[in-house]
């Protein structure tokens, strides 16, 4: 069969067979055995011309809802933010997401450098000492943090606030399971991780504390004391913050953060029914050596130009085998490039502008919520998300609300069964005060 | 490509410039100070870059005038199936309804992204000849990982939790025995044979009670199919073991063999390979993963079903092992992977396993005059050799895969699979034509020649790269893994 993306004609096939030294392709096959032989056709669709697959597969995004024709008030992990149109044709550039993982720097330096660099931005915004150069997403990264903090405690204990995103915490479960890892929740109290609750279930054996910053809720933790508490007992604090909401909080690697991961989502990545994302993972020199995942470092040629290679490899899979502190081998590298540009292009001023653009609309629609007679849970300080209490069940609201052209808040019954009837509202800088406006009037509407 | 360093974009900021363009605040100003009071407001801003938008196209253009892809030239790189990434894969990635759709809506708003997603899993199903298949881990290894975790669920839910040993043959690769280790875990190691496959001898005297699973890779990184794949079946399904197979390297049996009917349990792709999901410089990629009914009840969840005519996730799953990762996977990459296969059909598949096996013993015979070729046998997709012949005369593998830089071409894999000393390990892909792989033989033959006649040229390559062989001692010993301006250097 002729396809666009096979070269081979009857010429060279004939002209390889010879070679070979064989009649036909099938005596390359000979070697499967006969009773595991596939015969016949895969029974798959057949193939599509580009068009007509172009066509079908339009018609099928077609009937989803988007964020560019609705006006999006979900968050809850996942946000629809500013993204530099720049960023798509630097990605797009195919030198980049056609190249494998640059094992010969000879030809990779642009690659190594870009990420070299997100690596530098990363501790910039966290106030880390090292960063990696990505991990799947958010919560592995997570679970990945407490894995490695068992590992080097050499406790077999993790505490997890019920504030963190509730399946970045199924995560972490799933990964801990495979370690004989336990995993505790340590409750939440108005919105926050419970210090009381923390204190009691922290000893001996607490390998790491697992909390959010800002939290689930949309609300900033003061993980400094968090931090305290758990270092007292000789537990290492873990962080997973926004890095966008960095732009203006305090940086986790000043409040006492052991290792400090998230999701790079934010920074340029579309929602893209979630995933691929970009997991990062930052942590102290100290513990420099027992990250998971591949750094690039700086070094030198024969003649003394500056270069970037992949290094401190001993720690992976490739060089440990069974030895390795974790498998994995894939990354998210395009994604971390991705990130990279929007970082550069928001740059210092922006990232302040946006995260600081952020608190503002929410507050904005906080005081307009609450003006129209909804209550708006905890009273602590809040990044770009509130929790909304509702007179009836959000499914219904959000059904209303998808009528009138908005995607709403994330349920929050479906996972705090005590917050049924609560939606989570998140109100990045691309929602405009009409539809923020537009919105409270819907809802007054539907409620009243 | 121009030797100069390219500056890291940190030092061509300049205070003052700016490459974004956000909205002006349309609500009240706050007070950032009181907002965020108590310690929680920033100090001092990031440094991150102030540029323009020119120069951030003209940094990011410069780099990747520094990078070599599958669209710059040719990339047989040893298990990595390096072949080409269709662009109606990245047209189809970017339609907004795609693009732009949050995990979290309701599933009544999201059917098209579910109906694909279900599609595709009925399609990776008949491929690989498995009855269920999850599209949740983002990765192979993240793949082998769960699989590892549904067996182990399996044997702990059959009261058989003393099944701790993981079998992997020599020639695995590295992510297998790091994978067992995560999951809880020892490893074994399978010894090969003098013709490259596993021992069955070495087998039969490892497996027993305690093993938990076999991890196998069909055909195996040598590029060589077990032919003895239905007895070491029945060796290790004897003692109660499960079979996993490795999907590194699917591109060599598709429509041909399928794993399911070899007597696998489990199965994990890499959508990245096969199925043209880019690699994107070294991710992101996509590892679904199959198994039999037996292992079904144990996939992670959600489990996507489909009732009547609607698309839903199921959660109610009491034996799954959990969640993998947040939300349902790259969805992204299994989308363009989707894309791919809808684009071959059914005699597409085929066709790209017999031309990617076809281009790999054209190869292989080519070169086999001019350096070891350690198995003999017709290989599959990808074949290795060794540089033995030209380690006697002073030139390394490493050497010959720096000279073919010079050359404008990536090298193999090289050093891999471990059991053959000095490895160069070779995959072309379907989608290369016989002038670039004749081009590529050539220029190996000539390298051969150079090892024998000038072997400085090739111990010295790379001659004609933007920078010559880096020292990696140096960046482990003393690392760097950021820039630090050079005023706070000075101070530090």
């Amino acid at each position: 069969m002729k396809h666009r993306y096979i070269p081979m004609t009857d010429t060279d096939r004939d002209e390889m067979l010879s070679a070979i030294g064989i009649a036909t392709v099938d005596e390359l096959f000979e070697d499967i055995p006969e009773k595991v032989r596939f015969k016949g056709e895969l029974n798959i669709k057949p193939a599509k011309s580009e068009s007509s697959l172009t066509k079908e597969l339009a018609r099928l995004a077609a009937k989803n809802a988007d964020a560019r024709t609705y006006a999006s008030f979900l968050g809850a992990g996942v946000y629809d933010h500013y993204k530099p149109i720049i960023v798509d044709h630097v990605i797009s550039r195919s030198e980049f997401y056609t190249a494998y993982t640059p094992y010969q720097p000879e030809i990779s330096q642009g690659e190594l450098q870009a990420i070299f660099e997100f690596q530098t931005m990363i501790c910039e915004l966290t106030g880390m000492d090292i960063s990696n150069s990505s991990m799947y997403d958010g919560g592995t990264a997570l679970a990945e943090a407490g894995t490695m903090a068992a590992g080097h405690t050499r406790r077999t204990k993790i505490l997890v606030s019920e504030t963190v995103h509730p399946e970045a915490r199924d995560v972490v479960v799933s990964y801990a399971a495979g370690q004989f890892i336990d995993v505790l929740t340590i409750p939440q109290k108005d919105g926050v991780t419970d210090v009381a609750s923390l204190e009691e279930l922290l000893d001996d054996n607490t390998a790491a504390v697992l909390v959010q910053y800002p939290n689930f809720f949309g609300q900033v933790e003061d993980i400094q004391k968090i931090g305290d508490i758990t270092h007292d007992k000789g537990g290492l604090l873990v962080v997973s913050a926004n890095p966008l909401a960095l732009g203006v909080l305090t940086p986790p690697g000043k409040l006492g953060a052991d290792i400090t991961v998230g999701d790079a989502q934010p920074f340029g990545i579309s929602e893209q029914f979630g995933g691929p994302h970009c997991g990062y993972f930052a942590t102290t020199k100290k513990l420099m050596r027992k990250m998971p995942g591949r750094l690039v470092g700086e070094t030198t040629d024969g003649e003394g130009r500056r270069g970037y290679v992949l290094t401190l490899q001993a720690r992976e899979q490739h060089i440990r085998r069974d030895k390795a502190t974790s498998n994995i081998c894939s990354n998210q590298a395009l994604n971390a490039l991705a990130a990279s540009v929007a970082m550069t292009a928001l740059g210092k001023a922006g990232t302040k502008e946006i995260a600081y653009q952020n608190i503002a609309k929410t507050a904005y629609a906080k005081s307009m919520l609450e003006k129209a007679g909804f209550e708006v849970k905890y009273g602590g300080v809040h990044f770009n998300e509130i929790v909304v209490a509702l007179k009836k069940p959000v499914k219904e609201v959000n059904a209303k609300l998808l009528e009138k052209g908005f995607i709403g808040g994330y349920d929050l019954g479906l996972t705090y069964p005590e917050l049924s009837n609560h939606v989570l509202i998140a109100v990045t800088e691309q929602r405009t005060k009409e539809e923020i406006d537009a919105l409270v009037q819907e809802m007054e509407a539907i409620h009243a | 490509m121009h030797k100069d360093n390219q500056p890291l974009i940190f030092e061509i900021t300049k205070a003052g410039r700016i490459g974004y363009s956000l909205p002006e605040l349309d609500v009240p100003e706050i007070d950032l100070s009181s907002h965020l009071s108590g310690g929680l407001l920033r100090e001092e801003s990031p440094e991150l870059p102030e540029v323009s938008e020119l120069d951030i196209m003209r940094h990011y253009t410069a780099l990747s005038n520094r990078n070599h892809g599958v669209d710059t030239g040719f990339y047989p790189l040893g298990s990595c199936t390096m072949k080409y990434n269709p662009k109606i894969n990245e047209a189809v990635a970017r339609f907004p309804g795609f693009a732009n759709i949050h995990p979290l809506q309701d599933e009544s708003t999201v059917q098209g992204a579910m109906e694909m997603m279900y599609d595709l899993q009925e399609h990776l199903e008949e491929i690989t000849g498995m009855d269920e298949v999850t599209l949740q881990p983002a990765a192979g290894a993240h793949g082998e990982w769960t699989a590892l975790m549904m067996i182990r669920a399996f044997h702990e839910a059959n009261g058989e939790s003393h099944r701790t040993k993981v079998l992997v043959p020599d020639s695995a690769h590295g992510t297998n025995p790091a994978s067992a280790t995560v999951a809880g875990f020892d490893t074994v190691t399978v010894k090969s044979n003098e013709f490259g496959l596993v021992d069955i001898e070495d087998l039969q005297s490892k497996v027993g009670p305690d093993t938990a699973a076999l991890m196998l890779t069909n055909p195996n990184t040598l590029g060589l199919f077990e032919e003895d794949i239905l007895q070491m079946a029945e060796i290790v399904h004897g003692v109660g073991g499960k079979l996993y197979y490795d999907g590194a390297n699917l591109n060599a049996v598709m429509a041909k063999a399928r794993p399911g009917d070899m007597g696998f349990d489990a199965v994990h792709l890499n959508l990245h390979k096969t199925f043209t999901g880019p690699h994107g410089g070294g991710g992101p990629g996509s590892g679904p993963v199959g198994v039999t009914k037996e292992l079904a009840p144990f996939l992670p969840k959600p489990i996507l079903v489909k009732e009547d005519d609607r698309y839903t996730f199921k959660y109610d799953v009491p034996q799954s092992i959990g969640r993998v990762k947040p939300f349902y996977g790259n969805f992204g990459i299994y989308l363009r992977a989707y894309t791919y296969i809808r684009s071959m059909g059914p005699d597409g598949l085929k066709a790209v396993t017999e031309n990617a096996v076809l281009n790999a013993n054209y190869m292989m015979r080519r070169l086999e005059p001019y350096f070891d070729l350690p198995y003999k046998q017709h290989c599959k997709h990808e074949f290795v050799l060794s540089g033995r012949r030209q380690k006697k005369l002073g030139v390394r593998t490493l050497d010959m895969a720096k000279r073919l830089l010079d050359f404008g071409f990536h090298p193999p894999t090289i050093y891999f699979p471990l059991n053959v000393e000095e490895a160069i390990m070779i995959e072309p892909t379907e989608t290369e034509s016989k002038e670039t792989l004749d081009s590529f033989i050539d220029t190996m033959i000539q390298i051969a020649k150079e090892a024998e006649e000038n072997p400085e040229i090739v111990q010295e390559a790379p001659h004609t790269t933007v920078i010559n062989r880096l020292d990696e001692t140096k960046a482990a010993r003393q690392p760097v893994l950021r820039y630090i301006k050079e005023e706070e250097l000075v101070n530090a």
